[in-house]
């Protein structure tokens, strides 16, 4: 490979690859290996999931808030969901499960690995594509079939899983124990071809941002987004595998008469629950680090300054992903697992909250004396940091072990996800998803309808998962049909209706995100090439850029912060562009102001 | 509407209340603090910095000093919340936390159903004169009482909230839970791990006697064989 | 005219089986003496005027059933005047109810019949009514929930397919069949450990249960051989053969013990 004294990538390439794609329609939007058209290809689909998943929740939420009432519309339901509109425990139990599976498989997660993995990092590399465009084609159409096949759960006999999110043996292994057969299997079949989706994905996107990087990109180079993007594949490419060979097992239990989880042929219960976990603890990581990756790009450029700490950043990412691996067993604390396993995953819980704490404090110091604009993007990720901050500090409480014995399965631990995963994730794909839209649609999302949805989610999001914190302190249970049941959770029913209430108001304000996605595709404003005057290598490209991206190779001068910066007149300076001798043009405004 | 809102945690009636309350308190002012401290910050910065004409933003890329005074803070901060937090973990769950004089029942939980087996009146499990009762504890006051804890089909989970006290039931395993009540009267006792569809309804009641109550109460039951 | 007579004959059976349990102390014998055939509605197999009747006899000492402890179910526990017992023995004048008596052989090859109308049982009071009874092939079974308290009813066959529905609330019905035969498929309720009951699925209607009085009938046989079972859930199966012409009623008896004290 021909390397230069400033080259530090593989490229041999001198001239781009851009060019006119005049394939034929399937070909080209189809099955497509443009990794611009599969970002886009899974951010449908994913958003899809976003909102059969929030539906489910409607289900759940109506239910809690009013037990026994008929579900509206649930007469329509078949009578093994509902009798006489009632919801029944069984599709509770259903919702409950598919909620969370739909949720974290289905939608947060490939709107954050596979759309933004997929769409950001040829294009802020500098590269025409991936390394692999057919395996990342195949990679997209495997999570189709995948999620096809959990959809058809709730079409066959017995109904989809039921067992929860985390799917614990024995109950998810014995048919006999929830009357789901059919689903239960769907369910671990599903997990182990979208695993396969998953894997392609990560080791093409690790393989490309190693061997693709334009000359000029060395890794301190690179923008936070794809540093949390290479970590979150190589978390991926590590622990997905620990989930497919957990659900096979679990699969052979539920088909061929194994007994890896019956304790009455020599099985183990809780070999499920240590496997589950190992993958499951790196997933969460999963889940957030793209978050907190893209929250950077959008928050040093709503601020117009660099980031700060950018390495301090970089090595927390890193040791996030390292330490995400050893503290598994906190999720176990209350299992019957050796005790002495609470201490010591109960230190190394406590100490990853470090990492991320380092992260909140860099992001203050990067608005701290900043010039900050408030754009739509700008919003959303600004109350990442903020609910973020909620989520991580309630985390601490079950850090502690022996507080862990009173919270475990209770509404704290739901308040807790819900911050960390809606108030972290999910604010921060509205931010990416507004910030790119431009990029990946040649349009602009309209800023007015914007703002509205923001404000709107932001208040009906607290309403509904804050008073969490307190259902569970009081001792509320998780996966509850009717917690009426219960003399010392009636008095808490008030708070279980303000919830619900809010949910559906949270739900219905989405509706304007998807009205907005939708219309602005065909009507939105036309997008410039660079409407936030963003540094990144993506911004010097046309929107949606061309096929294989750059006609010429960039070479790449500075890292992707540099706003504001006294070698140039303007706030920003694109990586691309050589350090100017000073001629500058006009402050052009940033878009969606 | 005071109460439905509180931070406070609910009254208890455990030793336990005394080992792990004061914990969630240490850390809801730690982290309370923090929280303060860091929304109160993002605002004032986000009002203070917002752009406005003129104004440029200051060309600095971090400090290490910052760096290492926030990393350092926060890691002690945790270690010390671990090191406080030890104790009652090693007490509660530990295998030698069990108080030796502690007596003995048998719990075993079921698809929707906990069944407490009573030593009966010679007070040890394993012997002629003991009993099972559906859906009750009955445990005297001021005593510690080990239950061992086992299921029967799938996981389930011992939760009794006034007493700070939750443990999985497995099956397969015969996991020791142990709690000393301290005050007389009538507290529930709910299943914390999704087990099915009646997951939401196995519930049961839990009574504490005084000691004299107590030993009438299985006095009486021991005559009856109570079947589920 | 006999249809509508023997119809409401099952009807008012029914009804004296579902409210039986309530203030008194014999609670489970809802007794389906009558011929199945009527109760099912049609059958589209051979059947005749013939028919097999009997009294299931009991000899030795009535065990004593066991106490159920529903003193955490006080919605059920309210409906009874006197502590309830389980009835896994339903004993008077030495004769035994609840025993399953139906043709195990005997008719033409491959005579299929179908059922038009669903079959029920009841949760009430915590119990279920009837605590034996058979079901054709295919036919619906109605399960009732006449307790306002969650029950969920589990079927544990080892051929069928077998169910696990729950009914949070009473009022509600479900329905349920069977698609092969099956010699007794076990029904039991997880929210309260002490419900059983039994179903007996055959290809034909030609079953009864036997009522307080140890009586069955068997009616609207086709004349012919035919090999008779009697089950009891405790006490195992006994057989006898009986030859029946048209328009005959013959009787047999079967006589069943106590179990060694």
């Amino acid at each position: 490979m021909a390397t230069t004294a400033t080259d530090t990538s593989a490229y041999t390439h001198d001239h781009g690859n851009a060019h006119v794609d005049d394939r034929p329609f399937i070909r080209k939007y189809i099955f497509s290996t443009d990794h611009k058209i599969i970002g886009i290809q899974f951010l449908i689909m994913s958003l899809t999931f976003l909102l059969l998943g929030g539906t489910l929740a409607m289900v759940m939420r109506w239910q809690l808030g009013f037990p026994g009432k008929p579900l509206p519309g649930g007469t329509l339901l078949p009578e093994t969901y509902t009798n006489n509109g009632v919801v029944l425990p069984e599709f509770y139990n259903s919702a409950v499960t598919m909620h969370g599976t739909f949720m974290v498989f289905f939608a947060i997660m490939p709107l954050l690995v596979g759309v933004f993995g997929n769409y950001l990092i040829p294009l802020k590399i500098g590269a025409p594509d991936m390394a692999f465009p057919r395996i990342n084609m195949a990679s997209f159409w495997t999570a189709v079939p995948a999620g096809l096949l959990m959809l058809a759960g709730f079409f066959v006999e017995g109904g989809s899983a039921a067992a929860g999110w985390t799917s614990y043996a024995p109950l998810s292994a014995r048919s006999d124990l929830t009357g789901v057969h059919l689903g239960q299997i769907f369910w671990c079949l599903s997990l182990i071809i979208l695993g396969l989706s998953s894997i392609m994905g990560s080791f093409n996107y690790i393989t490309t941002v190693i061997n693709m990087r334009a000359p000029g990109m060395n890794w301190f180079r690179l923008p936070l987004s794809i540093w949390a993007l290479f970590v979150t594949a190589c978390l991926v490419l590590l622990a997905i595998p620990v989930l497919s060979g957990a659900a096979i097992l679990l699969l052979f239990d539920q088909t061929i008469g194994t007994h890896f989880f019956d304790p009455q042929a020599g099985g183990q219960p809780l070999l499920w629950q240590h496997l589950f976990w190992f993958f499951g603890h790196p997933e969460v990581y999963i889940l957030i680090l793209p978050a907190m990756g893209m929250a950077s790009d959008i928050i040093a450029n709503g601020a117009r300054k660099p980031i700060f700490g950018y390495t301090s950043m970089v090595l927390a990412i890193i040791s996030i992903g390292f330490l995400g691996w050893g503290v598994w067993g906190h999720h176990m604390f209350q299992s019957g697992m050796n005790p002495t396993l609470g201490t010591t995953f109960m230190i190394s819980t406590l100490l990853i909250a470090v990492p991320s704490a380092i992260k909140t404090f860099n992001w203050l110091g990067t608005i701290w004396q900043g010039n900050i604009t408030f754009h739509v993007p700008m919003l959303h990720a600004l109350a990442f940091v903020s609910m973020f901050v909620i989520g991580g500090l309630s985390g601490v409480f079950m850090a502690a072990s022996p507080f862990d014995i009173y919270i475990h399965d209770t509404y704290f631990i739901v308040a807790h996800l819900h911050y960390v995963l809606f108030g972290g994730s999910l604010f921060a794909i509205f931010a990416a998803v507004t910030y790119w839209y431009p990029k990946m649609f040649g349009r602009m999302m309209n800023p007015f309808w914007g703002r509205v949805h923001f404000w709107l989610t932001l208040v009906f999001y607290n309403f509904t998962f804050f008073p969490m914190h307190q259902l569970g302190l009081h001792g509320h249970m998780r996966r509850i049909y009717d917690p009426t049941q219960y003399a010392f959770l009636r008095e808490m029913q008030p708070v279980n209706q303000f919830i619900s209430i809010s949910a559906f108001c949270l739900f219905a304000t989405q509706f304007l995100f998807a009205a907005n996605f939708i219309l602005s595709w065909f009507k939105g404003e036309k997008a410039p090439n660079n409407p936030w005057l963003d540094n990144g290598l993506e911004w010097t490209l046309p929107s949606p850029p061309p096929h294989g991206n750059f006609a010429t190779v960039p070479t790449v001068y500075r890292g992707p912060y540099e706003y504001s910066s006294p070698h140039s007149d303007l706030d920003y300076i694109p990586q691309n562009v050589p350090t100017p001798g000073g001629a500058g043009a006009a402050h052009p405004q940033p878009a969606g102001d | 509407m005071d109460k439905l809102l509180s931070w406070m945690l609910p009254p208890g009636a455990s030793t336990f209340v005394g080992d792990i309350d004061w914990i969630y308190y240490l850390i809801l002012a730690v982290t309370g603090i923090a929280f303060v401290l860091v929304e109160v910050a993002l605002i004032v910065f986000l009002i203070r910095y917002r752009k406005r004409p003129g104004r440029k933003a200051t060309y600095i890329h971090g400090s290490n000093r910052a760096e290492i005074i926030w990393t350092s803070v926060t890691a002690v901060v945790v270690v010390i919340i671990g090191i406080l937090s030890a104790p009652a973990w090693n007490k509660i769950k530990g295998r030698e936390g069990v108080p030796p004089n502690a007596m003995p029942i048998g719990i075993e939980a079921k698809q929707f159903e906990w069944n407490v087996t009573y030593p009966g009146p010679d007070g040890k499990l394993g012997t002629a004169d003991d009993f099972t009762i559906r859906g009750q504890l009955h445990v005297p006051v001021d005593r510690p009482t080990v239950a061992m804890l086992t299921s029967q089909d799938a996981i389930h989970s011992f939760f009794v909230p006034s007493f700070r006290i939750k443990q999985d039931a497995v099956p397969g395993m015969h996991i020791r839970v142990w709690f000393q009540p301290t005050k007389v009267g009538e507290y529930e006792l709910g299943c914390a791990e999704l087990c099915g569809l009646g997951h939401y309804r196995m519930r049961a009641v839990v009574t504490v006697h005084t000691q004299q109550d107590y030993d009438r109460w299985v006095a009486s039951q021991a005559h009856s064989v109570a079947q589920r | 005219m006999r249809r509508m007579m023997l119809g409401a004959a099952v009807l008012a059976v029914g009804v004296w089986g579902c409210g039986g349990s309530k203030g008194n102390a014999s609670n489970g014998a809802a007794g389906n003496s009558t011929s199945a055939v009527a109760q099912s509605g049609g059958s589209t197999g051979p059947t005749g005027n013939a028919a097999v009747s009997g009294v299931i006899h009991f000899t030795g000492a009535a065990p004593s059933n066991p106490k159920i402890d529903m003193s955490q179910e006080s919605a059920c526990q309210g409906k009874y005047k006197t502590p309830p017992t389980d009835p896994q023995y339903v004993v008077k004048d030495a004769k035994l109810g609840n025993v399953f008596v139906y043709v195990d052989s005997g008719l033409p090859n491959g005579a299929k019949y179908t059922a038009s109308a669903p079959t029920q049982i009841d949760q009430d009071g915590c119990l279920y009514h009837p605590r034996v009874f058979g079901a054709v092939v295919g036919q619906d079974i109605v399960i009732k929930n006449d307790d306002n308290v969650l029950h969920n009813i589990k079927a544990v066959p080892k051929v069928n397919r077998g169910f696990n529905i729950s009914q949070p609330s009473a009022g509600m019905t479900s329905k349920r069949s069977f698609s092969e035969p099956e010699v007794m498929v076990p029904l039991e309720c997880n929210v309260h450990g002490w419900m059983h009951a039994y179903v007996g699925v055959l290809t034909h209607p030609f079953f009864a249960t036997s009522d307080s009085t140890g009586s069955f009938s068997i009616k609207n046989l086709p004349a012919g051989t035919y090999t008779i079972k009697a089950w009891h859930e405790k006490l195992g199966t006994q057989q006898q053969t009986v030859t029946v012409g048209a328009g005959e009623t013959k009787n047999i008896d079967f006589t069943f013990s106590g179990p060694k004290a």
